[in-house]
Order: structure tokens, then C-alpha cells, then sequence
């Protein structure tokens, strides 16, 4: 293997509904930093039916060449068919870093194309460099369950490649009407040689938690004891119009579904305010929640990692202030009101 | 008859594990090794499918010795046989090489018993990356199916499955040829307290145990840390930010500071009340 024929950085465009994923944006920032620092081209690859009208937005937020497989074939993702796409533009083209959004399609197709080229992946990522001389790919992520971090290298294989959180990497502003280089191409397969056929996608109805989306999240941790203590989040949170987060080992010990764990294995937040109340801060919880506007931890153990995490922190019983603070929040919100 | 294996692993239990704060590794005598819990999952809708459909469960393990307890506890949960793969050479792999020395040893299984069905948890929780199941699943040649969260049918006469596989504002039904690879959400089932009678045969189960020797047309570069294209360079524990300033004294004071902290974001609670 010659690492001098893989040049360049793609990004795997995630798209649904006629919408680019916003991780995807946000990986297209982190590759235009790594692109620019090797001095290389980054390239969108840009699968799905109808999809070609999205280069637009692959550019303005950075990219300089799109590969676009547009066919009735890619209408719904499945693994066999948008693999063999990765796999043949990897062949031809040979970029030297591929990143994937740590989305459930994201880790589901790297994971096939990994195997098949065979190259590395490094999963769940939350910070990238590359070296500028060598072009080694400095992917690092929580580790051990997340009270580490740990730098992974692939040195003897090309291209590299790793997936990467939402909401860690940031996109750049969109440049309106910057254009690149559309490079159309096509998968000789038959709808009736692949394997998995999507029959149906049914949406949810129920009122979703999206945690992700809040601008205020009120978390607990183990600190509130029991199920029964955990009700106290949801009480300030309701009073705050905040939405309900959790470390893990609430969601584990099943006082919370898992759609509310906030951090590695669970959603990644930036409210504009954050809760954790007695959450001791392991990594894989910080990293879920770091970029949050305002971190205000709750925690009796004074030595607790939270309160490096935090911008406001007190010291004591949850149990003890959340009460009271609701009370007078709401009265302070009440006489706010009578006043106006 | 209706083959499953589940894929399986032991793991520290990291909600406890300590780390060695000079060297940065874990400190494996400070936690108990545990049966994964996404790996229950598995082999507990293994079994489940086996009461439906009739059939065998199998799970299958790379690791040292002692994971044989492992086994032990998914016979408890209803697994009928189980395979251990334990080699030094199977040292230091990464999923690369862990999903190839796998696919060995579920190839092996096969010849004695094909296999119709391969069942893994979603991620361990030492690695948490998910990356293994789905890189059995290309090894093989056979549909990997992430995300299932439901089983709605397994047709064995005209070979195919349907299932949901999880989105994130739903879930998708599909259908595949068999045999093909589950990936499994945790809520998927509950497992339950394991019956008595499964107790028992496990304190006397004794798993198949294989050394690289004792598997077929393997690769020896392939394996363990000489078959993992990825390295661990550094670990670090990422640098201490200043942290935040403590709000002090009593709880009453330590209320009113953060209610004024609160209120000079007023237009945020505002915009909530729906006025």
C-alpha cells in the first residue's frame, strides 16, 4: 500500500427527508481543519434518492468536491447497498481520512466498510488532528468506560477512519454560494440481488424527548439515591420548562429510559442552562454536556469531578436546596409577572 | 433445526472500576468481571426466539479463562451450549481482529451445527464501540441488522426475518434473507431472574474450550494486537479546567445566589410560560 495515491478528507453525508444531518455540517468544519492543515481536497460522499439538489449545502459549509450516488436503490439507507457505494468510490478515488457522523447509520455503515477495505475505525471520536507531515489521523475518545481519554492511530492502512459525536466538532458559518466539484457516479446492483428490503418507517407519535434540543436540561445522577429521589429532577425541570436529563447509571439502574442519558453513550446537550445535580462528572458525562451555556452542579462530595466541569457549584444536599429553589423560583417568577 | 449463536463478552464492571491515576490504565482488581450487559440482551432474546421457534442457542466468547463464567451465566439465562476461544494470541485485538478470530470460531460451530441466526448486544461497555457484531456479520457474508429492537417474525421455510431496527424518531420494519446478524437494542426484553433448573446445570456446565490450533484456515497475522490496524498511542486524562466558583453558605444563602443567577436568564423562562 502506497500511502502517497490516498489523498484528501471526505465526510459521509447523512441525509433524510431532503435534509443534510447537522452532524454531518459539523464533521465537514472538523475536515475542512484537517484538509487545510494536510493542504488537500475535502469531498462530500453523498448517497440517497433525490439527493443531488444537496450539494448545494455540502458546499457552502465547506466542501470541495461532492460525490453524489443518486438511485431509487439508496432511497432508504441499508448497509449492503450504501456500503458498496463507500466501497467503490474508496477504490477509485482513495481519499486518505474518512469521518462519519457516531449516528446509528454512521456507525452501522462504518463498521461494514471497515471490515471490507480493512482499515481502522475509531468509534464515538470527540476530538481530531492529523499530523501535517505524515497524515496520520489523531482520533481520540473517552475510553474504559469513560474515565480516560485515549488517543487512536492507524498507522498501516489507508484510508483512516473514525466516527464522530454530534455536537462536539462545530460547523462553519455557510458561505452562500460557494460551489465545487459535482462528481456523479452510480452502483451496478439489482433490487432484486440485495438481501434487506425497508418494508415500512413509522415515526413515532409520542411526544419525543429531545433532550438535544432544550435550552434548559436538569440532570440527575446516583447522588439522588432512588427512583423516588430522581422525581425531584423532573420537578425542577417541570418548573423550569426544562427537559429531564441523566448520567448513566440512572438510565442503567432504570429510574430513566435511555433517550434522557446525557454524554458518551448517550446524547450529547448545549442547553443554555445545565443541571447536573448529584452527578459526580465521570468523562463520559462531561463530554455530553461541556459546551452547555451555563453549568450549575449540585453535588454533597465537594471533590467530585462535576465541579471542575461547572460554572456555578454548591455543595450539599439536593434534597435540601432543589426544593426551596423551586418554591422561590416560582414566586420570584409569579411577583415578576404581578409587576409587569 | 433453528441454529442461533450469540456473540458475548466479559467485561470489568466499569461503573466501578477504578483507575491507576499514574499509569492511566484500569485497575482490574478493583472491579468484578461481568457478563455484558447489552450481551444479556442478546442471549436473552436468543432464547426467547428458541421458546418460539424451536431450536438451539449457542453463544460464543474470545477472552481469557475466567470468562467461562461468562458462559456459565448465559446458560443460566437459557443458552444451551457454549464456546470459549482463549489464546494468547488473541491478545490486544482491536474489532478488527476480534470480529475475524469470531468468524473462525462461529465457522467452526457451523460445521458440526450450521447456524442460522447470529444475535450480538449493541456495544460492551469496556470498548463501547458496536463495531464487532456487524464486522462478523460482513466476514460471513451474511445482512447485518443493527438497531433491532423487535423481532416480528422468523419464517424458516422461506428463510427470511422481519424486524424493527430503531431510528431516531422511530423505528423502520425489515425484512432479510437468513441467516443474517442481529445487533440488539437493551430494549429489546428484560431479563429476567434465571430459573432454578438453568442455575443448576450452569454450576455444572463445562464450555467448549478452543485455541487458535483447534480452529480452521486461520490467518495467524490477523490475529490479536499484529492483526489490529489500530493503536492505542496515548491514554491521558484530559486536562483539569479551572472549574467553577462555589456558591457558600447555608442552603438558604446558597439558594438565593443561584436564583439570581437564574433570573438574569428571565427571557428564557419567559419564552416558556406560553404568555
Amino acid at each position: 500500500m502506497d500511502f502517497n495515491d490516498y489523498k484528501g478528507v471526505w465526510v459521509f453525508i447523512e441525509q433524510k427527508d431532503g435534509e443534510v444531518a447537522s452532524v454531518s455540517l459539523e464533521l465537514l468544519g472538523a475536515g475542512r481543519k484537517l484538509a487545510d492543515k494536510r493542504g488537500v481536497e475535502l469531498a462530500g460522499i453523498l448517497i440517497g434518492e433525490h439527493v443531488k439538489p444537496l450539494t448545494k449545502t455540502v458546499f457552502e459549509y465547506g466542501a470541495d468536491i461532492v460525490y453524489v450516488y443518486d438511485q431509487p436503490l439508496f432511497k432508504h439507507y441499508r448497509t449492503e447497498t450504501y456500503m458498496k457505494a463507500l466501497l467503490e468510490c474508496s477504490d477509485k478515488y482513495k481519499p486518505e481520512i474518512i469521518l462519519y457522523g457516531a449516528t446509528s447509520t454512521g456507525k452501522d455503515l462504518a463498521s461494514a466498510v471497515a471490515t471490507d477495505l480493512p482499515t481502522g475505525l475509531t468509534a464515538d471520536t470527540t476530538e481530531l488532528d492529523v499530523e501535517e507531515e505524515t497524515g496520520l489521523l489523531l482520533a481520540s475518545r473517552p475510553a474504559f468506560g469513560g474515565n480516560i481519554m485515549a488517543t487512536i492511530l492507524c498507522k498501516k492502512y489507508r484510508p483512516q477512519m473514525a466516527t464522530v459525536r454530534a455536537k462536539v466538532m462545530k460547523a462553519l458559518p455557510p458561505e452562500v454560494g460557494r460551489i465545487g466539484k459535482v462528481v456523479e457516479e452510480t452502483v451496478s446492483l439489482k433490487e432484486e440481488d440485495i438481501r434487506t428490503k425497508v418494508l415500512e418507517i413509522v415515526k413515532e407519535t409520542v411526544k419525543k424527548v429531545r433532550i438535544d434540543e432544550a435550552d434548559i436540561v436538569v440532570a440527575g445522577g446516583k447522588g439522588l439515591g432512588s427512583y423516588e429521589g430522581f422525581q425531584l429532577i423532573h420537578h425542577l425541570a417541570e418548573t423550569l420548562g426544562g427537559a429531564v436529563g441523566a448520567s448513566r447509571d440512572v438510565v442503567e439502574a432504570g429510574w430513566i429510559d435511555h433517550p434522557h442519558q446525557v454524554g458518551q453513550t448517550g446524547v450529547t446537550v448545549t442547553p443554555k442552562i445545565y443541571f447536573a445535580i448529584g452527578i459526580s462528572g465521570a468523562i463520559q458525562h462531561i463530554v455530553g454536556m461541556k459546551n452547555a451555556g451555563l453549568i450549575i452542579a449540585i453535588n454533597k462530595d465537594k471533590e467530585a469531578p462535576i465541579f471542575q466541569n461547572c460554572h456555578y457549584g454548591i455543595v450539599g444536599d439536593a434534597f435540601e436546596i432543589v426544593p426551596v429553589l423551586i418554591e422561590q423560583f416560582k414566586h420570584a417568577l409569579s411577583s415578576d409577572k404581578a409587576m409587569k | 433445526m433453528f441454529h442461533i449463536v450469540a456473540c458475548i463478552k466479559q467485561v470489568p464492571d466499569t461503573k466501578i472500576i477504578k483507575m491507576n491515576p499514574k499509569t492511566n490504565t484500569m485497575d482490574r482488581r478493583t472491579a468484578p468481571a461481568i457478563l455484558n450487559p447489552y450481551d444479556a440482551h442478546a442471549v436473552e432474546e436468543a432464547v426467547r426466539l428458541k421458546q418460539r421457534y424451536g431450536g438451539t442457542v449457542s453463544v460464543v466468547t474470545m477472552g481469557p479463562p475466567p470468562a467461562v463464567s461468562a458462559i456459565k451465566k448465559c446458560i443460566e439465562i437459557g443458552a444451551d451450549e457454549g464456546y470459549l476461544i482463549t489464546d494468547r494470541r488473541f491478545a490486544g485485538a482491536d474489532t478488527l481482529a476480534t470480529s475475524y478470530a469470531v468468524t473462525k470460531a462461529i465457522e467452526k460451530i457451523a460445521k458440526t451445527r450450521p447456524v442460522d441466526l447470529i444475535i450480538c448486544g449493541k456495544m460492551s461497555i469496556d470498548g463501547d464501540t458496536g463495531q464487532v457484531g456487524p464486522g462478523i456479520a460482513r466476514r460471513l457474508d451474511i445482512p447485518p441488522l443493527t438497531s433491532v429492537n423487535k423481532v416480528v417474525d422468523i419464517n424458516q421455510e422461506e428463510g427470511y426475518v422481519v424486524v424493527h431496527r430503531k431510528l431516531e424518531d422511530g423505528y423502520e420494519v425489515v425484512q432479510s434473507t437468513l441467516p443474517c446478524l442481529f445487533s440488539v437494542e437493551k430494549t429489546i426484553n428484560d431479563v429476567p431472574y434465571s430459573p432454578m433448573p438453568n442455575m443448576l446445570k450452569a454450576a455444572r456446565y463445562k464450555p467448549h474450550i478452543w485455541s487458535v490450533d483447534d480452529l480452521e484456515d486461520v490467518d495467524i497475522k490477523q490475529l490479536g494486537l499484529k492483526g489490529s490496524p489500530t493503536i492505542v498511542s496515548k491514554v491521558w486524562a484530559p486536562q483539569k479546567p479551572a472549574g467553577g466558583t462555589f456558591l457558600e453558605g447555608n442552603p438558604a444563602a446558597q439558594v438565593e445566589q443561584l436564583l439570581q443567577i437564574l433570573l438574569e436568564k428571565k427571557e428564557l423562562f419567559e419564552s416558556k410560560e406560553g404568555m
